[in-house]
Parts: C-alpha cells; sequence; structure tokens
C-alpha cells in the first residue's frame, strides 16, 4: 500500500498541476509565458481579462466544488456506512436547485445576476430547517436517510412542476441546461458568494474525522466511545448544507464525484474514514477539474455540460469496479 | 469500590416494562455474569445502564459526560460491526479514541499490544479485519474494547459464536481483569462457562432479578426450572464447578 503522506502528497501535486492546465487551456488559444504574466499583472488588455475573469474563477470554483463533493461524499458515506451513499441524500442539492431553478423561471436571475446563486442557497438553507424537524432527535443514521429522501422527493416533484407548466420554453431550456451543472461564464463574484460557504462547510465536515472513525464499528459501540452522534449529525447537516448548497448554487448539480472519488481511494487509504476525508477532499477537486479542461478539450464549440461528463465518464469507471470487486465479495 | 450502581433502572417500551427496577452494583474485582433466557432484559439492562436507551432510576454511568464514561466504561455491543476494510490493528486502536490528547502516543500503542496479546491477536495485527471469519473479527471487537483499558468492561454476549478454545480464552481474559482489580459485566448464555468462570451470576427474568450471587446458588435446581425451563447436572471436579443443561422441564 502506499504510505498515506505520499498519497496525499501525490494528490495535491495533483490538483495543483489540473489548476494549472485548467488555467492554460481555453478557447482563447494564448501562450504560456503572457498567460501566466498576464494573471499576476494588474492593468488591462484582453489577455488579463481572460485569464483573471474567466479563467481564474473556472478554475477556483473547479478545486472548491470538487473538493465539497469528495469531502461531503466520503463523510457522508462514513456516517451512514454504506458505500453508496452520496451528498444529495439527505436533500441539500435538489432543495438548492429548486432555488435556482424558481430564480431562473420567475426571471429574477436575468434581472439581477447574483439571485441564482441566492435563491439556491436559500433552498439549501430550507432544506437544513425541515431535515432537522423530520429527522427526529436522538441522532440515528436512518431518521436521516428517509427525511433526506422525502425533501429530495418533493423538491424534485416541485421541479418538475415549474418546468411543466412553464409558459416559457426559453426559460425551460435554461433551467434544464443549468442543472446539468457546469462551470462556464462564472465570474469572481460567484467565488466571493460561493467559496466562503464551501470552506466553512468543509472545515465542519473535516472535524468528524474521529466520530466517523468510531462509527465504524457502528452506532452504539461509537456512543460508548464517548462520541456525541447527536451532535456529529447536526455537524454534518449544517456542513453539508453549506459546502453542497453552496456548490449547487455556484456550479449546478454535478453528479458522481461524491460518489466515485471516496469509492476510488477508500482501498488506498487502509479504509479508514477519518484518513479518507482528506484524500477524497483532492480526489474531488482533481476530478472536477480534470472533467473540466476535458469539456473543454473534447468539444470546444459545443458548450458541453461538466455534470453530463462526470456522470458520463464516473459512471462506467464505477460500473468497472464494481466488476472487479465481483470477485471478491463473499 | 463500586464501579457501577444502577437504582431502580426501568426501561419501558411503550406500556410494557422491559426492565423493572434492577437495583445492582458492580464493584473491583468482580466478573458478573449477566444470565436469563431470551428477552429477559439482558441487552436492554446494559444498554441503558451505559445510557444508550431512555430509562427512569438511577444508573451511575448514565450521569457522567459521554467522554468521562467512555473513559471510565467499555462496552463491546452484541451486533458485530466492522463497516470499511481497516486492518485489525485499526479496529483495536479504535478504543483508544476516549482517551485522545489525555496519553502519549506511545501509551495508545501499549495498550493496542495489551489487547492483542490478551486475545492472543498478535499475528492478525496488519491482516483486513472484515475479511477474516466471524468468529475472528468477534475476537477483534473484544480486544478493541479491552484496548480502551476502562475500571469496567460491559459486554453483551462476548463469546458468543466463538470456537470453544476462544470462549475459554475470552472468558479467561475477563477473570484475569477481575483479578486484576477491574469489573466486567458480561451477558452470557452458556451457563456452563459462567458457572465455570463468573465470580457472580445475576440471573434475569422477564426485566428483574430473579437471582444474585455466587454461581452455584444462583444456578439451583429450583431457579433453573423457574426461570430457563431446564434441569441439568452439577459437579465439583478438580478443573472447578460444571454445570450441563440436561432437559427442558416444560
Amino acid at each position: 500500500m502506499i504510505p498515506y503522506r505520499l498519497l496525499l502528497a501525490g494528490l495535491t501535486l495533483l490538483v495543483l498541476l489540473l489548476f494549472a492546465a485548467s488555467l492554460l487551456i481555453g478557447p482563447a488559444a494564448l501562450g504560456l509565458s503572457e498567460s501566466l504574466a498576464a494573471l499576476l499583472r494588474g492593468e488591462g488588455g484582453p489577455i488579463v481579462l481572460v485569464m483573471q475573469e474567466i479563467r481564474l474563477p473556472r478554475a477556483i470554483l473547479g478545486l472548491a466544488v470538487g473538493a465539497v463533493l469528495g469531502l461531503s461524499g466520503a463523510v457522508m458515506q462514513g456516517f451512514l456506512r454504506n458505500p453508496l451513499a452520496e451528498p444529495g441524500l439527505i436533500g441539500v442539492s435538489s432543495s438548492a436547485a429548486l432555488g435556482a431553478v424558481l430564480a431562473l423561471q420567475t426571471g429574477l436571475a436575468a434581472a439581477f445576476a447574483l439571485a441564482l446563486p441566492l435563491a439556491a442557497l436559500a433552498g439549501a438553507a430550507l432544506s437544513v430547517l425541515l431535515i432537522l424537524l423530520l429527522a427526529g432527535p436522538r441522532g440515528g443514521a436512518l431518521s436521516l436517510i428517509l427525511a433526506g429522501i422525502a425533501i429530495s422527493a418533493l423538491t424534485g416533484a416541485a421541479t418538475q412542476l415549474v418546468l411543466n407548466l412553464s409558459a416559457n420554453p426559453f426559460a425551460v431550456m435554461e433551467i434544464v441546461y443549468w442543472m446539468m451543472g457546469s462551470l462556464a461564464d462564472r465570474s469572481m463574484t460567484h467565488v466571493w458568494l460561493g467559496l466562503p460557504f464551501m470552506a466553512a462547510g468543509c472545515l465542519l465536515l473535516l472535524t468528524s474525522g474521529r466520530a466517523l472513525d468510531a462509527l465504524t464499528l457502528g452506532e452504539d459501540a461509537a456512543q460508548s466511545m464517548g462520541i456525541s452522534l447527536r451532535r456529529l449529525r447536526l455537524s454534518i447537516i449544517l456542513g453539508t448544507a453549506a459546502a453542497v448548497g453552496a456548490s449547487v448554487a455556484v456550479a449546478g448539480a454535478i453528479g458522481f464525484v461524491g460518489l466515485v472519488v471516496p469509492h476510488i481511494l477508500r482501498p488506498l487509504v487502509g479504509g479508514q474514514p477519518s484518513r479518507l476525508l482528506p484524500a477524497a477532499m483532492l480526489g474531488g477537486a482533481a476530478m472536477v477539474l480534470a472533467s473540466d479542461v476535458a469539456v473543454r478539450l473534447i468539444a470546444p464549440d459545443q458548450d458541453l455540460k461538466l455534470g453530463v461528463l462526470t456522470a458520463l465518464v464516473g459512471a462506467p469507471f464505477f460500473l468497472h469496479l464494481l466488476w472487479r470487486m465481483r470477485g471478491s465479495e463473499a | 469500590m463500586t464501579l457501577l450502581s444502577l437504582e431502580n433502572l426501568t426501561v419501558r417500551r411503550g406500556e410494557c416494562p422491559v426492565v423493572d427496577a434492577v437495583t445492582l452494583t458492580v464493584a473491583e474485582g468482580e466478573f458478573v455474569g449477566l444470565i436469563g433466557p431470551n428477552g429477559a432484559g439482558k441487552t436492554t439492562l446494559l444498554r441503558a445502564a451505559l445510557g444508550l436507551l431512555p430509562f427512569t432510576g438511577r444508573s451511575s454511568l448514565a450521569e457522567l459526560t459521554p467522554a468521562e464514561r467512555a473513559r471510565k466504561a467499555a462496552f463491546l455491543p452484541q451486533s458485530r460491526d466492522i463497516a470499511w476494510p481497516v486492518t485489525v490493528e485499526a479496529v483495536v486502536a479504535l478504543g483508544r479514541v476516549p482517551h485522545q490528547g489525555a496519553l502519549s502516543r506511545q501509551g495508545d500503542r501499549a495498550a493496542v499490544d495489551r489487547a492483542l496479546a490478551r486475545m492472543g491477536l498478535g499475528n492478525f495485527r496488519a491482516r483486513t479485519a472484515t475479511a477474516l471469519s466471524g468468529g475472528e473479527q468477534a475476537r477483534v471487537l473484544i480486544a478493541r474494547a479491552l484496548a480502551q483499558e476502562t475500571p469496567l468492561l460491559l459486554a453483551d454476549e462476548p463469546v458468543a459464536g466463538l470456537d470453544p478454545a476462544a470462549q475459554i480464552r475470552t472468558m479467561q481474559v475477563f477473570a484475569d481483569l477481575a483479578r486484576e482489580g477491574q469489573g466486567v459485566i458480561a451477558s452470557v448464555h452458556d451457563l456452563g462457562l459462567a458457572a465455570r468462570h463468573c465470580t457472580r451470576l445475576v440471573m434475569l427474568e422477564a426485566g428483574r432479578i430473579a437471582a444474585d450471587g455466587p454461581p452455584t446458588q444462583v444456578l439451583s435446581d429450583p431457579l433453573l426450572s423457574r426461570v430457563f425451563g431446564i434441569r441439568g447436572h452439577h459437579a465439583e471436579t478438580p478443573d472447578g464447578p460444571v454445570f450441563q443443561p440436561l432437559v427442558t422441564t416444560r
């Protein structure tokens, strides 16, 4: 097995390389040295504009959204002790999506650029209130999943209803494209809006490592070792809502990252949830940055959506893993 | 010194009391076997004593904060969950979770080594826990509880599913802990093992304590017939007392 520190160092290096690639690859063919110089230079000019206002926010958001999805997927799998869990399970993603869809449908998003991410954040916040109300006081995992499924179903249906009743075909188109998830045409404003929530959520989620380790042995054993399941569940709900809610707000729904990345990295960290968290964070960032670069390389003129690509690449990869697991499963 | 004291501990499921006004103390040096037929309330009693279930009455452990309690009492649940493919050593090291910050890393490692040695798991250290057999996993989980190195150990059916040698070894480990001054309370279905190794037996019948005392006294024919519906053979051997259930009486 690869030593843990080496794995983290390798993943960090990979993320840095992909971050650089994300900065350097795009439809405006810029030279390596001039684009790097433009990134650091203060004054205007088209190259500076492309680098600082288009590519830099896109790369930062790719990094942040990927880290959020990888980390929250690892936390959710650890908390539910189930490798099939993913960040959307507690209903945050679909509620945030509903908020965004309402902003698009009502035309608020067109009137005011930040209306969409703000509405998505409001949707995520509402889902947290609902889930805390529904999930009961004792801190078990099952009530949380069921509450999450109910909220996802309800908000999903509401989104469908908006599409169904929409009289405006342009709004419908916009909603459908938005829901595919993308990092194209995001500005530094999106970064400043989303990043604080994502960072705060990640910090909260990263504190759960020790409790998740103890949960490996079941809820009773964890509690007997002094872990407060109520506090753990609260920090997971709040952390996921802030981080995933903000990521949906700025990038839409990007599927499969939160499911696949922890799954790939788990064997490499020896299975321990606390070790998986930082690794999945880096792995998620690498996967989203790589996919976002790939989107630009595969179909530069087609505006291929990031969420479509992650699912398109993620699902067969997942099938491949399952195929290999088939032999070892008793 | 008293390690656990329960006063009128009652747990209700709906209206029906599953554990009914149990008063019990466990002191240093005692290895208490908790016996009783299925549904007598053994598991519920152990979980409520730790404060994992809502109850009325009093439990000295449930009055502590979770962190304090985890340094006073370790618990081995009946369900043997190991959710992720971690190494045996990593599972056993989880027993040190309540002590983090309190002891040095070397102290933690030494505790893990002692627990592995006690359960005869030295050679399993680097193996993946989920790839072991059920009985081996059970021993790993016992070692986890031992690594917590608490004054009191509560174990729910620790020897179920173990092979005879591992059953005897586990009971001996618990008896050793009691001799070294710790306290152990373990629910046991094998009355022969309980008679042989425990210093004291507590017999539960429908949530109430039917008998509490030395094994020979608790495993009397009238009590066994009334509570368990069985009759058995008692003998004193050079290796200690022997009890073998023989026939059902109802």
